[in-house]
């Protein structure tokens, strides 16, 4: 039987409510939100949190997704489910459509919640990639008010993040730019499993090139989720089976992948340059008014 | 006619959560238990310092190897002849075995009294590898046995080498490949657990636990605890799935019947997802070498095999005395050879013990498939298509009996109906030729055939036995005055529907609705004596001891019916359910009319005592030989290496089917599980004997979602030794399953010159396949 070691457990009812309870637990405090990662931990004693405070009650003030101006704004309490039936973001971005549709079960979907994936920041995390594709920002608050940080700097290592103990992640905000396309591509071992690895991509073409590209990868090791590399090499050049494969091949490049039981990391390398075409070419084909199928 | 389609009796609770499981048991000042377990795959214990942990206010007792010494239970004797550390004394010898046991309050501050026993250990060289343990220079792991200089345990041969291998060297074309099949687990949705309850007045001992075999651990017990058995009672209530994984004993039984005696409370240990992956039975882990001698064209005349079985720390097979490599010599498999020989050696490794776990019959998993792997390795030799060289080398109808060339008697069969229909319902020559379009436009479609025949039903007792325990059961039948039966059996369902299907043969033989009869099993106090349900064994020995005790009960009610009558019994004959006087109809006395009379004052001829009952012991005259033949395509991505199942055929013969419903739901789950370890399915170790598929995020089981709707054929050739003309089908897709994904896989990887590849064919493995550069899917992925 799997039974955690004692903790206090606190219901915030508000956000301030939730970072007074973290100022007054400290860092062994931990927020639980859909608890998907940090209550198995806590059942294996891998993770002996003093505290946990639970922000579910918070929906109505981090629950919301909405477009606000240029940018599409997700709470960070916007459980996997909700963003998979919410049309208006996976009209905007096939991207979360693609990808949500292949974290985990509908179980787990049903509680886990986007903040709470990035700020486990496993290395295999799905939604990491995601926004790093999109180039999201974050929306940290704290005792001092808030703050934001670009996704790609959001991430500081294997489960690091750029959020302190005394302060919370509550929004990512991401831009809307007319003329993109987006779209996610994972190998798993079985359906719901962690990735292999898996990548996905944004791409806005205006006249007949690529004017902006987003590379998201995950579970190959690398850095910041994103491959900048392969992003350069495709602005300015019109979209095509043969840039897409040559941006795949430098992203791989750019990767560290280990070797663990999903894969070795000469396979997981291959992916890397295997899921970015793939996902290139059915990102450009989602473009709004794109004339291929 | 009972038999047919019912649904299953015991859904109703199942499906209301009115199921009592093992940790649905509460006693009243039950206490709760927790198993520290070694971190290490090798050390030896230095010290255990428990006083920390029995200071804790709420731990009553902590149990160590030293402990259960004084009371000669540190060791106790495994299914195969071999002794197993309880909990260890000298050395751990794999990563999660048993170190100590903490009995406390409530399940919190036991796993809390686990955090505060120290252990000091000396970590020694593990080994994880079979094909290293009998290296020179090669750690020891048992040097508690006496005068165990190496790893080896036992070679065990069957067959005729000499005319085997002279046929080899005669032969036109052989064939050799070498395969693994990997260790992998039941991994039940129910752990393993017991709650023991010793009640220090009467002396007597109850223990819940979810045994597929009651009555072997009551007898075990006995023996190896000194406890009188009269005062030993087991009860296994409702199964979460066993698949061959609840039939053995586990220390932690033990340990929560010594914490039991210790405390003078009930006990309970219920071991998490985790434990159960890394502790319990595996199964499988045989390393092959298969080679096939065959004329040009086809025929098979002789198949060899030389296996490296890796069976763990301590050798805790299940399987019959005289079998240390269980059936595997079954592997001749469902062709007419002139000979047949393999060797088998088996080793130990820091590994967990187990053995034959996982729905296999006894090894007659490992047989199919190297068998059927190895009949595709001669048809791409020979540029033949796979099916029609099965067709050319299945035995005949007209061969039955047959008695193969190591030593089985198959029993009946109709081998190429059963192929015929398989590929009819595929489209097979339809499906080639549309692989040989995707083939052109290098798109990667795979088909796979796996024929099996099963040997299941163990056994007639002078062959076979379980620690001189011979495997044939019991079973007792009792008509109420109203007509209702009470039928008690020695086995145990885990999902099979033995309440229904046991309940449905006493209504055919009875001529009474299976809903009027209530099938007693699972508890040692309230059944006779048997060996339990494992082995597609439930159906083949006590499904016809309850066809017999339902005859004996027929032929008693003849002679009431008869004085009812007041007719001689030899004038009586059974139709359409009743007893009556040959020619004559309306003189028809039912089961009901007659148990009324049995318990009445009618006067019973002579040597008739009254009352409406019998008993009976089946001892199974042969083991039965269901069959099958499978179809499986698959479609595989070049580019990722990923495999999607997209068809599977499967056409099954387990003779007389008594509810189809039941076979069909067995068949899915088996057909599940072979895609599972076909696919995804393996417990790799890496260099210091770490397990790397302890969790359910490492241990994959299938979906749905990686299953095709399944498409079910049948033939029925019935049993002639089963007095119902049934065979056994619990296991029959698990056993049949697994070559015919494979062989698709490979089938699809031809263009590459694939002639084999290793299970699970995951995607890193497929692709790794595919660019000529395979790893050892048992170990750490390097």
């Amino acid at each position: 039987m799997q039974v955690p070691a004692k903790f206090e457990y606190e219901r915030a009812d508000s956000v301030p409510h939730a970072l007074q309870l973290l100022e007054r637990y400290g860092p062994e405090a931990r927020i639980v939100a859909g608890g998907h990662s940090l209550i198995p931990m806590m059942k294996l004693r891998l993770a002996q949190p003093e505290a946990l405070i639970d922000i579910n009650g918070l929906a109505s003030e981090l629950g919301r997704i909405a477009v606000e101006g240029d940018e599409l704004a997700i709470g960070a309490l916007v459980r996997h489910a909700e963003l998979l039936d919410d049309v208006t973001a996976t009209d905007l971005f096939p991207i979360f459509r693609d990808a949500e549709r292949v974290i985990a079960d509908p179980i787990v979907r049903h509680r886990g919640t986007v903040g709470g994936s990035l700020c486990q920041g496993d290395p295999s995390e799905d939604l990491s990639a995601v926004f790093a594709a999109l180039r999201a920002t974050a929306v940290i608050q704290g005792p001092g008010g808030t703050r934001t940080v670009p996704v790609r700097q959001f991430h500081q290592g294997p489960y690091e993040t750029a959020v302190e103990p005394n302060e919370l992640l509550i929004q990512l905000r991401v831009p809307i730019t007319p003329g993109t396309g987006s779209a996610y591509e994972k190998v798993e071992r079985r359906v719901g499993d962690w990735p292999v690895a898996a990548a996905g991509a944004v791409i806005t073409v205006s006249d007949g090139v690529i004017a902006q590209a987003g590379i998201g990868l995950t579970a190959v090791g690398a850095e910041h989720f994103c491959a900048p590399e392969a992003e350069q090499h495709l602005i300015g050049r019109a979209p095509g089976e043969e840039v897409f494969a040559e941006a795949g091949r430098i992203a791989a490049e750019h990767c560290e992948p280990h070797s663990d039981q999903r894969g070795p990391a000469d396979y997981k390398r291959h992916l890397a340059a295997e899921l970015t075409r793939r996902a290139l070419a059915r990102a450009n084909r989602n473009v709004p008014g794109s004339a291929t199928v | 006619m009972s038999y047919g389609r019912m649904h299953r009796k015991e859904d109703a609770r199942f499906i209301r959560g009115r199921g009592n499981y093992t940790d649905d048991v509460r006693l009243p000042g039950m206490l709760y238990g927790a198993i520290l377990r070694s971190p290490h795959a090798h050390a030896r214990i230095v010290s255990i310092d428990t006083s920390a942990a029995e200071a804790h206010p709420k731990v009553k007792a902590v149990i160590t190897g030293q402990t259960l010494a004084g009371l000669g239970l540190a060791w106790m004797p495994t299914l195969s002849q071999d002794t197993q550390a309880v909990l260890a004394t000298d050395k751990v010898r794999f990563q999660g075995q048993e170190v100590a046991f903490a009995v406390a309050e409530d399940p919190y501050s036991a796993r809390d009294a686990l955090e505060l026993i120290d252990v000091e250990y000396d970590p020694l060289d593990a080994v994880i590898d079979a094909r290293k343990a009998m290296d020179p220079g090669a750690p020891v792991i048992r040097d508690d046995l006496e005068g165990r200089a190496g790893n080896h345990i036992f070679d065990w041969e069957a067959g005729d080498r000499a005319r085997t291998d002279a046929i080899f060297e005669q032969a036109e074309v052989t064939v050799a490949q070498d395969m693994l099949y990997p260790r992998v687990h039941p991994a039940p949705l129910e752990t393993c657990g017991a709650v023991a309850d010793f009640d220090k007045v009467t002396g007597k001992l109850t223990v819940w636990c979810p045994t597929q075999a009651p009555h072997a651990h009551r007898t075990l017990y006995a023996m190896v605890a000194g406890l009188p058995e009269h005062k030993i009672r087991v009860i296994s209530p409702d199964i979460g799935g066993g698949f061959g994984g609840k039939v053995g004993i586990y220390p932690g039984y033990v340990c929560a019947i010594v914490g039991s005696i210790v405390t003078g409370r009930p006990v309970k240990w219920m071991e998490d997802r985790s434990e159960n992956l890394m502790s319990t039975a595996f199964a499988r882990d045989y390393h092959m070498r298969g080679e096939i001698a065959a004329t040009r064209d086809g025929k098979i005349q002789a198949i060899r095999v030389k296996v490296l079985a890796d069976h763990g720390a301590f050798n805790g097979t299940a399987q019959p005395t005289k079998f240390p490599a269980g059936f595997f010599h079954v592997f001749s498999g469902s062709y007419d050879l002139e000979a047949a020989h393999c060797e088998v050696t088996g080793v130990y490794t820091n590994k967990a013990p187990g053995g034959v776990a996982y729905a296999c019959s006894f090894r007659v998993t490992e047989a199919v498939y190297l068998v059927e792997r190895m009949v595709d390795v001669l048809a791409a030799e020979l540029n033949i298509d796979p099916a029609e060289v099965r067709m050319r080398n299945l035995l005949k109808p007209e061969q039955f009996p047959y008695l193969s060339p190591t030593g089985w008697e198959y029993d009946s069969g109709d081998y190429p109906k059963a192929l015929r229909l398989a590929m009819d319902m595929a489209g097979y020559d339809k499906l080639r030729a549309e692989q040989a379009d995707k083939r052109a436009r290098g798109e990667l479609m795979g088909i796979g055939i796996s024929f099996f025949t099963e040997a299941v039903g163990a056994g007639p007792r002078k062959h076979m036995d379980i620690l001189g325990l011979g495997m044939a059961d019991g079973a007792e039948l009792r008509v109420h005055p109203t007509g209702k039966a009470v039928l008690r059996v020695s086995c145990q369902t885990q999902g099979q529907g033995h309440e229904t299907t046991f309940a449905q043969i006493v209504g055919q033989e009875l001529g009474i609705p299976a809903d009027d009869v209530e099938v007693v099993h699972g508890d040692t106090d309230q059944t006779p004596f048997g060996l339990g349900t494992y082995g597609s064994r439930s159906t083949p020995v006590s499904g016809a001891a309850t066809a017999i005790v339902a005859r004996k009960v027929r032929d008693r009610a003849k002679i009431v019916a008869a004085a009812m009558l007041e007719a001689s019994p030899d004038d009586l004959e059974w139709a359409d359910g009743k007893w009556s006087v040959v020619g004559d109809p309306s003189t028809g006395k039912s089961m009901a009319e007659i148990a009324l009379a049995a318990h009445s004052n009618l006067e019973l001829p002579e040597g008739v005592e009254g009352h409406l009952d019998a008993v009976t012991v089946y001892n199974p005259p042969n083991l039965t030989y269901p069959f099958g033949a499978y179809i499986c395509v698959v479609d595989v991505d070049p580019g990722t290496g990923q495999v999607k199942v997209r068809r599977f055929v499967a056409v099954d013969d387990c003779g007389v089917r008594i509810n189809p419903m039941i076979v069909e739901g067995q068949i899915h789950g088996g057909l599940a599980d072979g895609v599972g370890m076909a696919l995804m399915q393996v417990m790799a170790f890496d260099e210091d004997g770490n397990h790397l598929g302890a969790s359910f995020m490492d241990y994959l089981l299938p979906t749905a979602i990686e299953c095709p709707a399944w498409e079910l054929g049948e033939t029925v050739t019935p049993s002639p030794t089963h007095p119902i003309g049934a065979k056994g089908v619990g296991e029959s897709a698990t056993v049949g399953s697994p070559a015919a994904v494979v062989n698709a896989v490979v089938d699809a990887l031809r263009p590459y010159g694939v002639r084999h590849a290793d299970m699970p064919l995951t995607p890193a493995n497929v692709w790794r396949v595919i660019n000529g550069d395979p790893f050892r899917t048992d170990l750490a992925i390097p």
